[in-house]
Order: C-alpha cells, then sequence, then structure tokens
C-alpha cells in the first residue's frame, strides 16, 4: 500500500474510493503493533473500536454520503483529552482504570467529522514535563533516535506522527507541549489562541494556560485537524465566540510583504549554535519568498520562566485536588481513615506532580500570594504588553520552538530547572495566550530534528498558516522521516 | 446587676440564601429538593476530569436582584474565585464562589425589631456554589451526596451593626421576608435554603473598639439564632466579668441542649488559598438588566408594612403581623381589593384565619372575597357579628361564600319589626313576673329579655332593633297582646 503524505492524499484516495476507511486503519494499526514496542507512543490501542468506525464511514463512503471532513482519517489523541469508549489516564497511575462517561468537546468534533480514532498517546504524567519521561507507565522514544525524548508533554502525539502510526494527532499545549515536542519529532505541531478551542473534557492542568491543538506532518493537514476543533463552545466559558476563519485559504495566501519580527538578540543568546543557525537559514528563506524581516523586542525570557511556574503550578495544586480517591480512579487506604486514604492515594502521584502540587500551594498560601500569585499575575499582563507592542511592527515573530534539539532520555531528568528551560522560548506564548506553531527547518549535527517557531497576535492562526505552508513549499524538511525503525514485513 | 447590663453585644450575621433556579449554578442538573441520592448529578456538578462550569444566568439576575433590593453597589465584573480545601463532600476540592470581588458590597436592610427601624448595613453579596453531604452510616461506612452540589447560594454578610438576639432575629427573617417577596428562594430555613453563621463579640457599655469574637455555626432556624446568641453572650459575658478573656474560636450550636461548642480553634483555621477562578470569566451586569430588575423589584415587605400603617391606618404591629408571611399580605390586599375594609379585614385574618393555619402560608379555604364578602354582610346588618363567627366557620369547611352558608343554614338577621315585635311580646307573655319585677325598677333584667328573644330567634335578631323595641314594649309603649 502507497504511503499518504498527507491528510488531503488520503481523503482523495478514499473519496475516489482507491481504498477503503477500514483498509486505511488496519494500515496503520498494524505499523503500531509491529512497531510501537521500540517508541511506546500509545497507552491505549483501541483496534476494534477504530476498525468499526472505519467500516461505519466505508459504509458511508460507498453510498456516497457526505461523511464529514475527515471521514475514514486515522488519527490519535493525548490520553488528557476525555474518551467515553476508551480509557483516559492522563499518564497517571491515580487514573488507571477510570473509564469517562462523556467525550471531550474536541473528540466530539473530530468524530462528528468522521474521523477514526485509533487511540491515545503517551504524555508526561498531567502533562508536567518536556520529555515525556513523566509519565507514570513507560516513557515515549524519538522515533529519529531511540536514546533520545521525544520532547514533551505531548510526546506521544508527536512521535507517533513522526513514526506515521496515523495522518494526525492532538495534543495541549501550556507551556509548550505541543510545539516542543513537535519541533524534537520534526513534525508540525500548532497552539491556537487561549479560547479558540475548547477545553471541555480536556484534563486541567493549568487552566489559564491550556489549549488543544493538531499535531501533523505539514501546515495543510494542522489546519484541517484545527478547521474542526477550533470554535466556540457553549460547554467553555472561556471559548472565544467570533467566528473561524478559512483556515484552507489561509494556507494558500502569498507571503509577500509579511513583516516576521526578529528578537535576534533574545534567541541567540539562548540556543545552541546548530538551532540558530537553521532558524537563520529559515528567515532568510522567507525573506527571499518575500516576507520582510523587522527587528522586534521579546518578552525578558527568565522572567516569563519564573512567571510561569508560579501560576501553572497554582493552577495545577488546585486543578489536581479532585484526585482524592473519594469519587473516581484510584482509591488506596481507605479502611485507615479519610486523612490516610487521601494521603495514601495521593502518594500514586508521580513525583514531578507532587513537587507542582507543593510548589502551587506553597505560591497560594496566605502570606505568600501577594509575592508569588499575584505579582506573577502582573508580570503576566506586562509580558502581554510587551508582545502587543512588538506585533505593531510584524504580523509574526519567529523564534527557535527549543534552545536545542531532542536530548538523551535521563539527561535532564534529575535536574528540574534544566528541564524547566527547555520551555524558554514557547511559554510567553501560553502567558499571553497567543497562538504559535513550530515548524521543522533542519537538522542538528547529529540528525535530530530542529524547530521553527512563528507566533501571532491573538486569532491570528490564519498568519502563522500562511507563514508555516508558504514555508513548506520552499522546504522538504516536513517530508523527511525516520528510517531507523522500520522492521521486516511492514510496508509504510 | 447581670453581667449584660455592663456590656453590649456586637453581632454580624452570614447569610446563606439558597437561591430558587431550576438548575444548579454551573450544570444542567435540578436542585429539586428531597430526591435520592445522587440522582441529579452529572459530570461538571461531581467534579469529574476534564470538566468546566457555565454560569447559570438565572443565578446572576436572582443574586441581582437581592443586591438592589438590599441597596448594595452592584459591581458590573465580579470576579469567581476557588476556595480550596479537601472535603468528601466537596467534589473538585475547591469550593467556586467570590472572594475580593464580590457581586455587590455597601448595603442597609431595614430591620422592624420592637416596635423600631433599624438600618443594618450589609457589607457584602456574593455567589457561590453548595457542597454535597456526607452521610456517616451507622458501622463506620461513610456516605456521599452530591444532588446539593453545585446548588446555587449566595451569602450576605452583615455589618457588625446588629445589638441583640432579638435584632438579630429580626434581621434574619427580614432577608428571608425580603427573598421572598422577591420570588428568588423558597427561604425554607428546615430544607436548608436559608442559613446562618453569626459572629459575636462584647464591649463594655460606651465603648467603640472590638472585642474577641466568636463564630456560631449551624443557626438554622430564627429561634436558633436569638437561643444560640443568648447563650453565647451569656457565656462571653461571665468570662468577661470573671477577668477572662475570650478565646477566638468557632463555636457550632446544640440544638438539642441549647449550648453552643467549641468546634475549632483559630490555629486551626483553614488557609482557603483563594485566586482567581480561570475556568469562569466575569460575571457581568449590564446597565440594561440592572435597569430592567430595578423597574421591576416588587415592593419589599417593610415598605409594605409602612404602606398598611398609611394608607389603611393599621397599627405597626397589625401591619408586621399581616407581613409576616407574603402570602398572609397577599391576602390581606385581595380582601381589601374585594372591598373589605382594611382594619376589619386586618381583625378577621388575625384572630379566624391564623387560629386555622398551622403555618401563614398556607392557603386559606376562605376566599378573600369570601371574607370581603363576610364583612360586607356584617356591615349591612345582614348578619350579625357574633353569627358571622360561625358562619366563617362553615365557609371554611364548605369553602362556599357566606350568602351560600347564611342562605343554606337560614343565618341572616332578623330585621323584620314585626316578627322581632312577636318574639318580644311572646317573651313578655311568658315572663310576667320579670316583666314586673323590670318595670319596678330592675333594669338589669333587660339583658334577660335580650338572651330570651335571642333564644327563640336562634340569635338572628338585629340586635339593635331588638334593643330598641324591647325597651319600648317593656315599658309598654309597644303593641300589646291584650
Ligand atoms: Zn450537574
Amino acid at each position: 500500500m502507497s504511503v499518504f503524505d498527507s491528510i488531503e492524499q488520503a481523503r482523495q484516495a478514499l473519496d475516489r474510493h482507491e481504498i477503503s476507511a477500514a483498509e486505511l486503519t488496519e494500515h496503520y494499526l498494524r505499523r503500531v503493533q509491529a512497531l510501537d514496542s521500540q517508541l511506546g507512543c500509545f497507552l491505549h490501542l483501541d483496534r476494534q473500536g477504530a476498525l468499526e468506525q472505519a467500516e461505519l464511514i466505508d459504509r458511508s463512503l460507498a453510498a456516497n454520503r457526505s461523511a464529514g471532513r475527515l471521514a475514514g482519517i486515522p488519527l490519535a489523541l493525548k490520553d488528557i483529552l476525555v474518551t467515553a469508549d476508551q480509557p483516559t489516564t492522563c499518564g497517571s497511575k491515580v487514573l488507571e482504570g477510570w473509564r469517562a462517561s462523556y467525550d471531550a468537546t474536541v473528540v466530539e468534533r473530530l468524530r462528528a467529522s468522521g474521523a477514526v480514532v485509533l487511540g491515545k498517546l503517551n504524555m508526561d504524567e498531567f502533562a508536567m514535563g518536556s520529555s515525556n519521561e513523566n509519565s507514570a507507565y513507560f516513557p515515549c522514544k524519538n522515533p529519529w533516535d531511540l536514546r533520545c525524548v521525544p520532547g514533551g508533554s505531548s510526546g506521544g502525539s508527536a512521535a507517533a506522527v513522526a513514526a506515521d502510526f496515523c495522518l494526525g494527532t492532538l495534543g495541549t499545549d501550556t507551556g509548550g507541549s505541543i510545539r516542543q515536542p513537535a519541533s524534537f519529532c520534526g513534525v508540525t505541531g500548532i497552539k491556537p489562541t487561549y479560547g479558540r478551542v475548547s477545553r471541555f473534557g480536556v484534563i486541567a492542568f493549568a487552566s489559564s494556560l491550556d489549549q488543544v491543538g493538531p499535531l501533523a506532518r505539514s501546515v495543510e493537514d494542522c489546519a484541517e485537524l484545527l478547521a474542526v476543533i477550533a470554535g466556540h463552545d457553549p460547554q467553555d466559558a472561556t471559548t472565544i465566540e467570533q467566528p473561524l476563519e478559512d483556515y484552507r485559504q489561509a494556507c494558500r495566501q502569498p507571503i509577500s510583504g509579511l513583516r516576521i519580527g526578529v528578537p535576534r538578540e533574545v534567541f541567540s543568546a539562548g540556543a545552541d549554535p546548530a538551532v540558530c543557525d537553521a532558524v537563520e537559514r529559515a528567515l532568510a528563506e522567507l525573506e527571499q519568498a518575500g516576507a520582510i524581516l523587522v527587528e522586534v523586542g521579546f518578552p525578558d525570557m527568565s522572567r516569563a520562566v519564573a512567571t510561569y511556574y508560579v501560576i501553572c503550578t497554582a493552577e495545577a495544586s488546585s486543578n489536581l485536588a479532585r484526585y482524592d480517591g473519594v469519587r473516581y480512579g484510584q482509591r488506596i487506604g481507605e479502611d485507615d481513615g479519610l486523612l490516610a486514604m487521601y494521603q495514601q492515594t495521593r502518594r500514586l502521584l508521580g513525583a514531578e506532580v507532587q513537587r507542582r502540587i507543593l510548589l502551587g500551594t506553597f505560591a497560594l498560601s496566605a502570606g505568600y500570594y501577594e509575592a508569588y500569585y499575584a505579582k506573577a499575575q502582573r508580570v503576566r499582563t506586562l509580558i502581554r504588553r510587551d508582545f502587543s507592542d512588538a506585533f505593531a511592527a510584524c504580523d509574526v515573530i519567529a523564534t527557535p520552538t527549543s534552545p536545542t534539539a531532542a536530548f538523551e532520555l535521563g539527561e535532564k531528568i534529575d535536574d528540574p530547572l534544566q528541564m524547566y528551560l527547555a520551555d524558554v522560548f514557547t511559554i510567553s506564548a501560553n502567558l499571553a495566550g497567543l497562538p504559535g506553531i513550530s515548524l521543522p527547518c533542519g537538522f542538528s549535527a547529529r540528525g535530530l530534528p530542529i524547530g521553527l517557531q512563528l507566533l501571532a497576535k491573538p486569532l491570528g492562526e490564519g498568519e502563522l498558516l500562511r507563514c508555516g505552508a508558504a514555508y513548506q513549499r520552499l522546504t522538504d524538511w516536513h517530508r523527511r522521516r525516520p528510517e531507523n525503525l522500520e522492521s521486516d514485513g511492514v510496508s509504510r | 446587676m447581670s453581667a449584660m447590663d455592663r456590656y453590649e453585644a456586637v453581632i454580624g450575621l452570614e447569610v446563606h440564601v439558597q437561591l430558587a433556579t431550576a438548575t444548579k449554578i454551573f450544570c444542567g442538573c435540578s436542585t429539586a429538593f428531597g430526591a435520592p441520592a445522587n440522582s441529579q448529578i452529572c459530570p461538571v456538578c461531581t467534579g469529574q476530569p476534564g470538566v468546566l462550569p457555565v454560569l447559570n444566568g438565572r443565578v446572576l439576575r436572582f443574586a441581582a436582584m437581592i443586591a438592589l433590593a438590599l441597596r448594595c453597589e452592584i459591581r458590573r465584573r465580579s470576579i469567581f474565585a476557588r476556595k480550596n480545601y479537601f472535603y468528601p463532600d466537596l467534589p473538585k476540592g475547591y469550593q467556586i464562589s467570590q472572594y475580593d470581588r464580590p457581586l455587590a458590597e455597601h448595603g442597609t436592610v431595614d430591620v422592624l425589631c420592637d416596635e423600631t427601624m433599624h438600618a443594618i448595613g450589609v457589607t457584602r453579596i456574593h455567589l457561590e456554589e453548595d457542597a454535597g453531604k456526607c452521610i456517616h452510616a451507622a458501622g463506620g461506612d461513610s456516605f456521599v451526596d452530591l444532588n446539593r452540589a453545585g446548588v446555587p447560594l449566595i451569602e450576605i454578610v452583615s455589618e457588625p451593626e446588629i445589638r441583640s438576639p432579638q435584632q438579630a432575629a429580626a434581621y434574619m427573617r427580614t432577608i428571608r421576608d425580603i427573598v421572598r417577596a422577591l420570588n428568588i428562594s423558597d427561604g425554607n430555613m428546615e430544607q436548608g435554603s436559608l442559613r446562618c453563621d453569626a459572629n459575636v463579640s462584647l464591649r463594655p457599655r460606651g465603648e467603640q473598639g472590638l472585642g474577641t469574637k466568636t463564630e456560631v455555626k449551624n443557626l438554622n432556624s430564627f429561634r436558633f439564632v436569638q437561643k444560640a446568641l443568648e447563650y453565647e453572650i451569656e457565656r462571653q459575658a461571665a468570662i468577661l466579668a470573671d477577668g477572662g478573656q475570650i478565646v477566638q474560636q468557632t463555636r457550632l450550636f446544640d440544638a438539642d441542649r441549647g449550648v453552643t461548642r467549641v468546634m475549632r480553634e483559630k490555629e486551626e483555621a483553614h488557609d482557603y488559598r483563594y485566586f482567581p477562578e480561570p475556568d469562569l470569566p466575569p460575571a457581568l451586569v449590564s446597565e440594561a438588566l440592572l435597569g430592567e430588575l430595578s423597574a421591576a423589584l416588587p415592593e419589599l415587605p417593610t415598605a409594605r408594612i409602612q404602606r398598611y400603617v398609611d394608607q389603611h391606618q393599621l397599627s405597626l404591629l397589625d401591619a408586621s403581623e399581616l407581613n409576616r408571611e407574603r402570602e398572609l399580605a397577599d391576602y390581606f390586599e385581595a380582601a381589601v381589593a374585594a372591598g373589605a375594609q382594611p382594619k376589619r379585614a386586618a381583625n378577621w385574618i388575625m384572630v379566624e384565619l391564623l387560629s386555622r393555619l398551622d403555618d401563614a402560608r398556607q392557603p386559606s379555604n376562605v376566599s378573600p372575597q369570601h371574607l370581603a364578602g363576610l364583612l360586607e354582610l356584617i356591615a349591612s346588618g345582614k348578619v350579625s357579628g357574633k353569627l358571622a363567627k360561625s358562619i366563617f366557620a362553615k365557609m371554611w369547611e364548605s369553602g362556599e361564600s357566606a350568602e351560600a352558608v347564611a342562605e343554606r343554614e337560614n343565618l341572616f338577621q332578623q330585621s323584620d319589626e314585626g316578627s322581632i315585635a312577636a318574639e318580644i311580646a311572646a317573651v313578655i307573655a311568658e315572663n310576667p313576673k320579670q316583666v314586673a319585677d323590670y318595670r319596678a325598677g330592675k333594669e338589669k333584667l333587660f339583658g334577660f329579655f335580650v338572651g330570651q328573644v335571642m333564644k327563640r330567634t336562634r340569635g338572628k335578631a338585629n340586635p339593635q332593633l331588638l334593643n330598641a323595641l324591647l325597651k319600648k314594649q317593656l315599658i309598654g309603649e309597644g303593641p300589646s297582646l291584650d
């Protein structure tokens, strides 16, 4: 069977009845079953459910009934998205065995558009981490080099796309958790504007920062998925009511005259030379294609990291209080009284999760609130203002997605501060609620992908797609695939 | 001299009112009382992973109504906050409430107590969700019922301007009357729709500073508010009189024993780690909504009492008695509207109607129009005041009009001169000795003759007519049977 490079290709093949949804689904399921033991992308593979859904779609397609924009397209979901027909663990032991009674809004929308959901993807526990090593089940590995991490927290979502386990995935991004793994795995990932995509049914880490977004092989595929999941949701009071723009159309816009802001001082100081070189080459290509490069400022990154870790831990300390063993998930120690039950059940949470709950609890405590949480909120306002100043002079801002290419498993696991700095270029966008995209733009000497990040104004997804799609028409970094995964008998 | 004569009580109340919306504050579940445990729950109100709250617009509307009625400043953008603590009946591990930017502040409520109107300041009104309920079964197992979780509440915090347990109970009653007048809560204390915590401290009379306070929880009736505060004030006064010091603590009222007990010391006070709720945008109150609500604001109980005094010349006492329950006042006004003379209607309602109702909120068997009809029959002399009571009793049983009852039972007053005169003549004829005594100057016997005539007419003789005719006939001026 031939390889599909894009959702659009697969869409056409399905519509022309060259391949059935069941065959396409079976193809990806086989790949996962043959190769995922090396990678650890899937926490749950729903072979039966996926095939049933595919057969249902095939009946619609055979009857030439409209079955939706993503009809028969195999996708997979970060295990932070709640599903009624598959387990949801959020990468944590505390939710082992839990089954939700409802679907997340984004899952509902994917299903309504006919997508086939293969399963649930590995992640750092409660999305806390930048390497996927904080998964309570097993770490996910980078398809480009199995010694390396895929990034995090949506590591499984990025690795699954890179490994060609499906045509696209959904991840969530709280401080870079879509963009950084997309960068590490050489795929494209979008973190939409805060409020553009519903968070209903997305297990909360940091409510004011979390946002769902697509990861796929190309900007156009991401646009295709974003068009389905984005938009106002009456069940999420923080979603934006403004109608969606035409994301497919945005991908086709030329970039002549597009002003790209480059905070060169900032990123050249913080990133690996190889990363800077790749980003500079990308900028030069965009300039040649008609974009205008302008120097802009960027919010103070050390300030942003500190602010981010106060806010996200504070919100997490509250959001994770519900895992107390009373109503769902795991319960330990109920015979020893209420306090013992709380304590023993909550010991199921991993070390990084416990660390963040403690930090956040401290930041909100009486006597410290002003110095930490309240101050962080004020800095957050300043960061927003810095961005709006910068966007007065440009349409998008370009930086590296991550200061480095993927690092090795175990390399930073004992140094949370180093790990936190992996998000230095991405977290400002979450603090300001801005949309961002990560595009493959080259490789390190070791052969690991490097990512270019573009940020835009709130609701500027169209500008990101315009610039990103133009870049991908000029380059083929996004078409490269890791060669070291294949085993006998499994075709691509 | 009792210790209390030396001290003045300083009391502030926190009243929780359950708003009478059909659905919960952040989800679509029913708020109906008394359903089987955990039958009115959904992923949102049970705090399942991934859920988000969405504010029920009616809750905000109702809360804005009470804020207007209590003459508060209303915040156009109030902020929800999370109050974090662990308890099995709190599904999310935090309660969504309001903290430093509540819906309303700086209000006043007029409280009638001891026939005086007291203006008590309202510090703030905020919105919040209720928690569930723990049920501790015999055998050590505990269960959680989350039907109540997410039921909409407002908390009304008074200024520490209440000075006596009676005033506290009157304040609480006033709040209840207002929320019932606004139709935003059933104010039902037995079902927990209205709950109250009290803060109380003492200070030497004449001083302005505040003493150390205690908080008394679990006051779920007007009587308990008063009893608990009376107990707590005596307790504090005795300590202070002995030269002791009050310990700041939270106490629980034990209604069975009429005492307050320590619940927790100040050192054990929770740090709720409040912070703005990131899942909810500010609650917006538009000028248009405020305009609409102000225009539609009904007359409040205190204004109604004053109007009864001014317009109907009722005493303050009667006016407030009629306004004890909204239903009673509505009944009174309906009777007046049907033509009843207000004072008479008030008397009949307070004596005859209330003696037949266990609860003044119950509907009356006698409609206000029928009561007005009865009063009309009395005024026009068609029935006597005395017979009217038995007519009322029969109306109560059958639900018929006074006319119909009087007709059926033949209870109309006899005002026909000829037939009354005939009855008088018969009585005079039957009692020659008494007639002779009367004519000899024993005028006290007049009543005896009245009684005899009434007996013959089964009480229906028009008393004025009877008196006049009897006098004439006894002194021999009337028609005689000689
Ligand atoms: Zn509910």
